[in-house]
């Protein structure tokens, strides 16, 4: 072997720096593409826009709505924050998919958790680019702010963040595993839970026999925590507590979930062909 | 080490398809050996197994004197491959991929060495480009790029010519055997192009249907099927013409 060889020893870096590389590809794309900074931002200003035109309205019509201004607009955001977490999970993990990309990347010393944590810092990312500019518009257009929740806003953030997190680990699992046939999942799969995960109306409007299946989302725990806090002025903490221990269920399922695809990727021979 | 890559008894099986069916070889430090075979023969496969991609059925793989099933990130920041038929971003600059790729290796100066590879392989023009607007040739030159960020030890290579128009085919050749003769660079290689591969490797292996069905240099195989030149060889082999029925 020449001495040229004999010097050599690359570790491959560390992690934060591999996860820094991902992210940093899909901010260059960001960057580069103002079409979809518009639509980060324009799917939740739109909702809030006219979720808020129905708060002003309902404000007239319903005691229960009057009590605290803007506490549709509250639900709105924070669906968003669920929303968006969960989509920019899949949609990152999409964009490897499309510029088949997946093969190049893991030859290199990138693990597969480092590219989940590249993914949920992206999905950050892509969900404050989204959700901030609608709820300042709020503040501008119906004169409501969200940060008037205070410090709870800061455990329902977390907790919906996380939970969707959980939900686009799962998603891009599913696209792993079948491929761009799953791709219509990003968009759709958690509308599933909106109607049960109490985002307008308090779980006891459910039917009894549903209401034990709402509890068992992170999500309503905020959503209820968000409604005692605007129409109680109450802070329950316990429910972001039980949503905080659920979330932990989660978001391991979810991490456990996509690393088992993609051992059955590399298994399988997907990792050469996902794309096609 | 006296063995650049050392595969024993490789299995690989998709189902009921048998991708790689027990192939055994190994590749010295510092050379060049050429996978060929007809389309499905298991090159592609085989260079997969040694890349991590895909886990084998069964069979030891060391590369470096690792076992890339275990160990493979032990490996993985000291070789590199690059392949027609593994894109890379489209949206993103050259620069981009190249930063990309960099950061992915933990390369300690990256600007410089991104540099360097840009001279070396004469795309420091086209950085700023995005690379789905290249030729394809100028996008084998990027990936071949990418492919060298890390003076690799081992180069893996998925038919690195394809198409390519004979002078730019000719230049990424003389490009991979400068950069061998330079760093000491062990080189794998799938081909077609029977011409590079008598002109680059000093090992041949020929696959059937996921068998090695010959191996040896050049000179050897060509003298194992009685022909003049490997690619008369080869079709014998594809063909399953027996030495002494050939036309």
């Amino acid at each position: 072997m020449s001495t040229a060889t004999a010097t050599r020893a690359p570790t491959g870096g560390s992690p934060l720096g591999r996860i820094a590389a991902v992210m940093l590809r899909h901010l260059y794309i960001l960057r580069t593409s103002w079409p979809r900074i518009i639509e980060l931002a324009y799917w939740p200003v739109m909702q809030m826009i006219l979720w808020g035109f129905i708060n002003q309205f309902l404000m007239t019509k319903s005691s229960w709505v009057a009590q605290a201004a803007g506490i549709l607009i509250a639900a709105v955001l924070l669906w968003d924050v669920l929303f968006r977490g969960q989509l920019g999970v899949s949609v990152s993990f999409l964009e490897e998919i499309w510029s088949r990309n997946l093969a190049a990347l893991f030859v290199t010393p990138l693990r597969p958790t480092e590219l989940v944590a590249a993914l949920l810092g992206m999905s950050l990312v892509r969900t404050l680019i989204g959700v901030v500019p609608a709820a300042l518009l709020a503040i501008v257009l119906y004169e409501y702010s969200i940060f008037t929740l205070g410090l709870p806003l800061v455990a329902f953030f977390a907790n919906l963040m996380v939970m969707g997190w959980s939900m686009g680990l799962v998603i891009a699992s599913l696209i792993l595993r079948f491929g761009l046939g799953a791709e219509s999942l990003a968009w759709m799969a958690i509308f599933a839970i909106a109607p049960i995960t109490g985002i307008w109306y308090p779980i006891a409007t459910l039917p009894a026999w549903l209401q034990p299946l709402a509890w068992l989302l992170p999500s309503t725990y905020v959503f209820e925590g968000m409604r005692a806090v605007m129409l109680e002025s109450r802070v329950d903490w316990m429910m972001m507590v039980s949503a905080a221990a659920l979330n932990v269920v989660y978001i391991a399922a979810g991490l456990g979930i996509f690393l088992w695809m993609f051992a059955r990727a590399r298994r399988d021979g997907l990792l050469l062909r996902i794309g096609e | 080490m006296t063995t650049a890559i050392r595969v024993e008894h490789l299995c690989k099986n998709f189902g009921a398809v048998v991708a790689v069916d027990d192939v055994s070889f190994t590749v010295a430090p510092g050379t060049t050996t050429a996978l060929l075979g007809a389309n499905g023969a298991g090159k592609t496969t085989t260079i997969a197994i040694l890349l991590g991609l895909l886990v084998p059925s069964s069979g030891a793989v060391e590369v470096l004197g690792e076992d890339m099933v275990r160990h493979r990130y032990r490996v993985l920041p000291r070789i590199n491959f690059s392949s027609p038929y593994v894109d890379l971003p489209r949206r993103l600059t050259v620069r981009e991929i190249l930063t990309l790729f960099a950061r992915l290796y933990g390369l300690a100066d990256r600007r410089r060495r991104i540099a360097e590879v840009a001279a070396s392989l004469r795309i420091d023009d086209q950085l700023k480009r995005p690379f789905g607007h290249l030729s394809a040739g100028q996008k084998a030159r990027v990936s071949l790029a990418k492919a060298l960020l890390n003076k690799p030890e081992i180069l893996f290579l998925d038919e690195p010519t394809a198409s390519l128009d004979p002078d730019s085919a000719d230049w990424t050749r003389t490009m991979i055997a400068k950069e061998q003769r330079d760093t000491g660079m062990t080189v794998l290689l799938a081909s077609h192009n029977m011409a590079e591969v008598e002109r680059l490797a000093a090992q041949v292996l020929i696959l059937d249907r996921g068998r090695i069905v010959a191996k040896g240099t050049p000179a050897e195989v060509i003298a194992q099927r009685g022909r003049a030149n490997l690619e008369e060889a080869f079709i014998d082999i594809a063909r399953d013409v027996a030495p002494e029925a050939r036309i």
